[in-house]
Parts: structure tokens; C-alpha cells; sequence
């Protein structure tokens, strides 16, 4: 190896030849080594890649077109029985609706939330700046999970809520708030808030006080200003920030799970109980294939949005 | 009057935000088992009694073993990637970069029942090996985007200096370009290790009746009760992100300070 640098070399590294210009790493000069070096750095991450995200991925689209027989044996096939299945059958129409419903729920209510508190970190002055930001996307950092059994303890029969409402005596049995989709929602708009304020800080870049100021200056009214100037700068801002807790919520399994308490029906789920429980190893591939479908159109939609706002 | 409306609604919204960390920390201090804020003297029971649940103690032990050698793996496989993105010249090189970033636009759910299929057949569901390769997969994105980061943003002058005074690759990414991506490289780590450890999703589907991480026994726990332990547990968890968080900024505050 060592002999090999000595004779070979770098071009540029040639003693005395000091005309020509260094080479752009690496050297252009040993074709066969860059490539190698190049082989070497990348085969690690492929085969983890392969072994951690490309064969699962392509196991559950072949799994999908296997069958589930009668006894509850697999059936070896190529067939689309399992899609069939799904798209047959009310129950799972219902819960692809729910899944949807859920999803633009949960979305409409992040951006509403949201969009004010984004507003006020970008235009705010104090100089505790920095940490109204952190404050407002900790919430990332600590676990799902955690962050459900707060939700538990806030909205459940005998959560914070109800036990102050049964207290006061304004309600006489407790209010269902939990294990419903109300909970699931709640609970999930707060878990999924701090992606769509990133997202619209990021997306607010042409917001620009010297037009609101302007505006004002101008004779409009401050509702004027916001529906005139503020509302169409930060609308590609809102419209990201939506679609990413989209995306999140539909796909999201553990906050509707534990504070649906079995009584959401999402794909999420219906994934992880036939590939747990019912053992339907084809239904539940044919189920996530729909929601990597519905996943993928909306991120492709998303990608498109972000560009287009980064293009200006 | 509509100042003051703007202020209480953003204070309402933070409120809301941070509602369950708030809760979750008073109630962990309850002296009581209920879940409701309670007006008794606190007590530290449910932290005591974290101590002796062997449940949550073996899950935190595989929690930190498997964010490890996942933190290890993938700078070991990632920084690589990135180098080569980075500074080679090759065919197809924007699909692959976008091929080790897309585990970010496939949802858990869907991992994790792909890895079980895979996983079941060789038995690796419910083992170190397997939480690690899944917590591969998802974790890579993330090291590849900050360690691209640091390699594009850091002056390649040096690295073609000791190109052109002979020393090989090896040597000018060990003696040069590590140096100054170290920093990403760490930042790279950590998040890694964070995003391994608070898994639960993919954790779960590929648990069978095996090992299991910390976050799927909180889960399993979660399903069948919800008491002040799961509140202690949870400050303990909040405690060690916000601790790791305020190490690396404090790390990393210091290499700008630095660099002047």
C-alpha cells in the first residue's frame, strides 16, 4: 500500500512540477484507487441499508401478495386476495376514513395553534428569543410516550380535568375524553405542534415588517394588513406546516393506541393487531402498503411545497 | 386591550404545549396513586419504587446498550457515505444520497412490520442484533444530513494541502477532515443515541417475547395501568434528554467560541 504511494503519488504532489495546479480531491490521477476508496466507503452503508430498510420494505410488499388460509396457515401465492380483502370489506374503509379524518383534524388544529405562535417567535425582539424557541420545540426531545402518559393524566376519567370538574360538581359522572378519538387528537396536536412551528418559521423567510409597516403607514387597518400582506406571505409557511402533521399523524401508532385505549380504529393499529395479534401477516402488509401510498403522495406534495418556497 | 389578548393567547398556547411535562411533573411528587394533581405533602415513593421494577431497570439497561452500538454503527457506516458524497465524483450520486435519507419518508408502523417479517424467520426479533440493525435503519438519515453538514461547510483548503504534500486518504481524513468534522460527527451521535432510545414503535414490533427496550415496557406497562411511576420514570427520561441536549450545545458553543 505504502509502495504503491510512493510510486504512484498524488499528480499534483510530483516534485518540481510546480505548474500545474493542485488536484481537486481526490486525485484524478489513479482512477482505479478513487475507485475502490469510493467502493469501500459505500458498501458499508448499503448492506445496513439493505439489511435495516430495503429487504423489510420489499418482505411486506411480496408478504402482501401472499395469502392467509383458511386454518390461519400462509399461503404462498402471487395474488392481490388480501387487497381484496381490505377494499371489500366497510370496516376497513371506515378506518382508512378515520385515518384521514384524523389526520386533517390533527393538522387543522397544529396550524391554527401554530401559526400564532410561529408569528410571535419570528417577529418577537426579547432577548429571551432563543429560549421562547426552545421552550416552544422541547417538547421533541422528551419521549412520545412520556408525553401520552401526560395526556392520560390530564384527560382521563380520573385525570386532572375530571377530577376538578367532579369536584366543583359541574359534572356528575366524568367527561369521556380518553380512549376515544378526542383524546387521540388532543393528544397528538400537542405531540405533532413543534414540527409544523418549525415548519412554519422556516417557511415565514418572506415575511418582512418593512411591507406590514408599510401597509399600515398606507391607511390600512391592522386587519387589512394581516389579510392583505401578512395571511399571503405565511400562507406557504401554514400550508407546509399542515401537510407535515399530516403525514405524522396519520402514520403515528403509539399516541392513538395508548389514549384510544383499543377503541381507534386507524391503520396504524389495524397494522399492528393483524401482524400481532390475528397474525394475518398478508392483510397487515396490504394495510401498510395503502398507508405507505397515502404517506408517500402527501411527502411528495410536501418536498414540492418546500422547494417551491425555497425557490422564493 | 387586544396587546394583552395577544400576550394570554400566546402564553395559553405555550400552556398547551407544555401541559403534559408540567403534569407529568407534579404528579410524579404525589403521595397518592392518583393520576390528578393532589394537594399532599410530596414524596418521592414513586422514584423509590422505580428502583426496584426490575421491568424498567432491564429496559433501560437494553434501552442504553442498543442506542450505543447504534450510536457506534452508524457513525461507523454513516460518516463514510457522507465522505464519499462529499468529496468523490461519481455516477447516481444524488440517488444515493436521497436512497440513505429515504428510511425518514417510510412510516414506523410500516418499518417495523417489514423488519418483523424479516426478522421473525431468522430469529432476530427480541435480540440486541435486531433492535440495532432496525434502529439502523432509521438513525442513518440523520448522521449522513450532519455529518453532509459539516463536510460542506468546512474549508477543503487543508485537505487538498496534504493531498499535495503526499499524504494518502487515510491520512488526510485522520489527520485533517475528522478533526474539524468532529464536532457534527458527535452532534451525528447523540441524536442517534436519542432518537434509538426514545423508539417505541419499531421496538415493538420486532420484541416478540425477547428483549425489550425501555420505551415498549412503558408502553406494555401504560396498557394495563397508569399510576405516579410512570410520571417518575418519565421526569427521569425528560431530565437525561434536556442534560445530554444542554452538554452537546454547551460542546458545541464552545467550538464557535473557539473558532472565534
Amino acid at each position: 500500500m505504502s509502495a504503491a504511494k510512493t510510486t504512484q503519488g498524488t499528480p499534483g504532489a510530483a516534485p518540481g512540477d510546480t505548474s500545474r495546479p493542485a488536484p481537486l480531491l481526490p486525485g484524478r490521477g489513479n482512477r482505479s484507487r478513487t475507485r475502490w476508496e469510493l467502493l469501500a466507503l459505500l458498501i458499508p452503508g448499503l448492506i445496513g441499508l439493505l439489511l435495516a430498510f430495503i429487504l423489510p420494505v420489499l418482505a411486506m410488499f411480496r408478504m402482501s401478495l401472499n395469502e392467509h388460509g383458511t386454518a390461519g396457515a400462509l399461503v404462498e401465492t402471487i395474488s392481490i386476495a388480501s387487497y381484496q380483502a381490505v377494499l371489500s370489506d366497510p370496516f376497513y374503509w371506515q378506518v382508512i376514513w378515520n385515518t384521514l379524518v384524523m389526520g386533517f383534524g390533527c393538522a387543522l388544529a397544529a396550524v391554527v395553534l401554530s401559526y400564532p405562535l410561529a408569528l410571535f417567535l419570528v417577529r418577537t425582539t426579547s432577548k429571551w428569543k432563543g429560549v421562547l424557541i426552545a421552550l416552544a420545540i422541547a417538547p421533541l426531545l422528551t419521549s412520545a410516550v412520556a408525553r401520552t402518559f401526560g395526556w392520560i393524566a390530564i384527560l382521563g376519567d380520573q385525570g386532572m380535568i375530571n377530577s376538578v370538574l367532579l369536584a366543583l360538581g359541574v359534572v356528575e359522572t366524568p367527561l369521556r375524553m380518553n380512549n376515544n378519538m378526542f383524546g387521540s387528537t388532543v393528544a397528538l396536536v400537542e405531540i405533532l405542534m413543534p414540527y409544523s412551528i418549525l415548519a412554519m418559521i422556516s417557511g415565514f423567510g418572506r415575511l418582512n415588517p418593512a411591507l406590514e409597516e408599510a401597509a399600515g403607514s398606507l391607511g390600512a387597518s391592522k386587519f387589512k394588513v394581516f389579510t392583505k400582506v401578512t395571511l399571503p406571505l405565511t400562507l406557504p409557511g401554514i400550508f407546509t406546516g399542515f401537510l407535515l402533521v399530516f403525514v405524522l399523524a396519520i402514520s403515528a401508532f403509539v399516541t392513538p393506541r395508548l389514549m384510544g385505549g383499543g377503541r381507534v380504529f386507524i391503520l396504524a393499529t389495524e397494522i399492528y393487531n393483524e401482524a400481532t395479534q390475528t397474525l394475518n401477516w398478508p392483510l397487515a402488509s396490504a394495510l401498510a402498503m395503502i398507508l405507505l401510498v397515502v404517506f408517500g403522495l402527501f411527502i411528495l406534495l410536501y418536498q414540492r411545497a418546500v422547494k417551491r418556497i425555497d425557490q422564493g | 386591550m387586544l396587546k394583552v389578548l395577544h400576550r394570554a393567547m400566546i402564553v395559553a398556547i405555550y400552556l398547551f404545549l407544555l401541559a403534559p411535562i408540567i403534569v407529568v411533573f407534579f404528579i410524579s411528587f404525589n403521595s397518592s396513586n392518583r393520576l390528578a394533581l393532589a394537594f399532599e405533602p410530596p414524596s418521592l415513593q414513586w422514584y423509590a419504587n422505580l428502583l426496584s421494577n426490575q421491568g424498567f431497570i432491564e429496559g433501560a439497561r437494553v434501552s442504553f446498550i442498543t442506542a450505543s452500538i447504534t450510536a457506534i454503527v452508524v457513525l461507523l457506516i454513516g460518516v463514510p457515505v457522507s465522505l464519499a458524497v462529499a468529496r468523490y465524483r461519481f455516477k447516481f450520486k444524488g440517488a444515493v444520497e436521497a436512497l440513505f435519507i429515504s428510511p425518514l419518508v417510510v412510516p414506523s408502523v410500516v418499518l417495523g412490520l417489514g423488519l418483523l417479517l424479516v426478522f421473525q424467520p431468522i430469529g432476530l426479533t427480541g435480540t440486541f442484533a435486531g433492535i440495532v440493525i432496525a434502529h439502523t435503519g432509521i438513525t442513518i438519515p440523520y448522521v449522513i444530513r450532519t455529518t453532509l453538514m459539516s463536510l460542506t461547510t468546512a474549508d477543503v483548503s487543508c485537505e487538498e494541502a496534504a493531498k499535495v504534500l503526499g499524504a494518502n486518504s487515510w491520512t488526510t481524513f485522520r489527520r485533517i477532515t475528522l478533526p474539524i468534522i468532529f464536532p457534527g460527527l458527535i452532534a451525528g451521535a447523540v441524536m442517534a443515541f436519542i432518537i434509538s432510545f426514545d423508539e417505541a414503535v419499531i421496538s415493538l414490533f420486532i420484541a416478540g417475547s425477547g428483549r425489550v427496550t425501555l420505551p415498549v415496557e412503558m408502553f406494555r406497562y401504560l396498557q394495563y395501568r397508569s399510576d405516579p411511576e410512570i410520571a417518575a420514570l418519565s421526569v427521569v427520561l425528560i431530565l437525561i434528554s434536556v442534560i445530554i441536549v444542554l452538554v452537546v450545545e454547551r460542546a458545541m458553543g464552545l467550538r464557535k467560541v473557539m473558532n472565534g
